[in-house]
């Protein structure tokens, strides 16, 4: 019964700080990424920098191309202009050596009303991109973590 | 115990409610979790606050699961159905076969679920998922529980649980927690009837925590408090498990349970192995 209690006060004790900490580090990523980069590498360097970026973009690109799902929100897209903003996104996002300036991604959004359905669809298009660059599973997850808090700034806007 | 068994009209409801819209594959694989062993959406022994199967808001889904624990001296086969609807409420069926190897006994239970959607997101809200449940059983075989000392042989169990995943937690990995308070009055599931001479504090805790090795691959913990109404020594149930998500159409479940002394018997450990198809 004791241990019981003990671990439960454990689980929650990580449960309620981990969110906290997650917000903090993101906030402010940019700030200190340099120092961070002398210490222990960034997530972007753990992905593989900009090779691994641009495979992963290329990929999703060709895979967006194909899928009837989540097409029609891409289809008056500017392939070249999406690419170069989500390239400079993904690698401020991942702590690289980039400065996002572009459009907040509520802007974005705003006005397709995308579900959550279609919005679930496309981050398994997302991963299926990230396998297909080898990007391996730890560090799907790493960068999947920094991309989910926006989805309530995505989805039915 | 074949599906066949599970009433008509149930099912018949099930599947007029998947033709209106079940290609349900909204949630990531194996976010959902797998049915528990009262047939509600979670781990193996405890309720977690996901709804079970791949519904989103937008969707449907319907699921079945059967499972069999075998310990020493008893076995368990439990079947369920559930339906998500519109990942807002979960809707459950089971039945329960409770095999009492040494007197040659078998005890047979069902039980109706529901579970509501309060608040919160498994993977993408900073707060915890927290659902609302309820598990409404009823003993077919009262005798021996009657026998034992149980004060009925219906039972109705609330519970409140919340879940959360966090993402690339534990170096790159994804970890989950769900801790779920039950209130019940439940001997052994309620395989043993409901209440006795000693009931006392009714509220119970369980705990799960798992990691995810990879897409497919899920390994986990679970604890789950339980009440000692009729003064047999009735022990906390702990189990290791692993579970399998091929695809999201099925998974298989893995674990190896202690269920500690059951009615008076010590020792009873085993396995426990579990599928479940997702339509």
């Amino acid at each position: 019964m004791t241990k019981a209690i003990i671990l439960l006060l454990l689980m929650s004790c990580l449960a309620c700080s981990s969110p906290s900490e997650n917000i903090d580090s993101h906030s402010d990523s940019h700030i200190d990424s340099n120092n961070h980069a002398q210490t222990e590498p960034s997530l972007y360097q753990e992905m593989g920098e900009k090779p691994a970026l641009d495979n992963i973009i290329d990929n999703l690109i060709n895979i967006i191309g194909q899928d009837d799902v989540v097409f029609s929100h891409f289809a008056q897209s500017n392939v070249t202009r999406f690419k170069d903003q989500l390239t400079v996104f993904l690698c401020h996002l991942a702590d690289g050596p980039c400065q996002y300036k572009g459009d907040s991604m509520k802007d974005i959004h705003q006005g397709m009303y995308i579900n959550k359905n279609e919005f679930n669809h496309f981050v398994e298009l997302f991963i299926e991109a990230m396998d297909n660059a080898d990007i391996s599973y730890p560090i799907q997850n790493k960068l999947l973590a920094r991309l989910a808090p926006l989805r309530k700034t995505i989805i039915k806007i | 115990m074949p599906m066949n068994k599970i009433s008509p009209l149930l099912y018949g409801c099930f599947l007029a409610l998947c033709s209106a819209n079940c290609s349900a594959e909204g949630k990531i694989l194996a976010t959902p979790g797998v049915s528990q062993i009262e047939g509600s959406g979670g781990g193996g022994i405890v309720p977690w606050a996901q709804l079970a199967g791949y519904a989103t808001e937008e969707s449907i889904s319907v699921s079945a699961a059967c499972s069999r624990v075998t310990v020493k001296d008893f076995s368990l086969d439990s079947c369920a159905v559930q339906a998500n609807l519109y990942d807002t409420i979960e809707l459950s069926y089971a039945k329960q076969s409770f095999e009492v190897t040494p007197l040659k006994l078998n005890l047979k239970q069902n039980i109706i679920g529901a579970k509501i959607n309060l608040f919160g997101d498994l993977v993408y809200s900073t707060m915890p998922q927290v659902s609302l449940g309820i598990q409404s059983k009823r003993l077919k075989t009262s005798d021996v529980a009657f026998s034992l000392g149980a004060k009925k042989d219906t039972g109705t169990d609330v519970y409140i649980a919340a879940s959360k995943l966090h993402l690339g937690f534990i170096n790159g990995y994804n970890w989950l927690w769900n801790v779920t308070a039950r209130h019940t009055k439940s001997n052994q599931l309620g395989l043993l009837g409901f209440g006795g001479a000693h009931e006392k504090k009714k509220i119970q805790l369980e705990v799960s925590s798992a990691i995810l090795l990879n897409r497919h691959l899920a390994l986990g913990v679970e604890f789950r408090q339980k009440p000692d109404n009729l003064n047999l020594g009735e022990d906390h149930w702990k189990d290791i498990f692993i579970a399998w998500f091929p695809n999201k159409h099925l998974s298989v479940t893995l674990a190896y349970v202690d269920l500690g002394s059951i009615a008076a018997i010590d020792k009873q450990t085993g396995w426990y192995l579990s599928t479940m198809w997702y339509l």
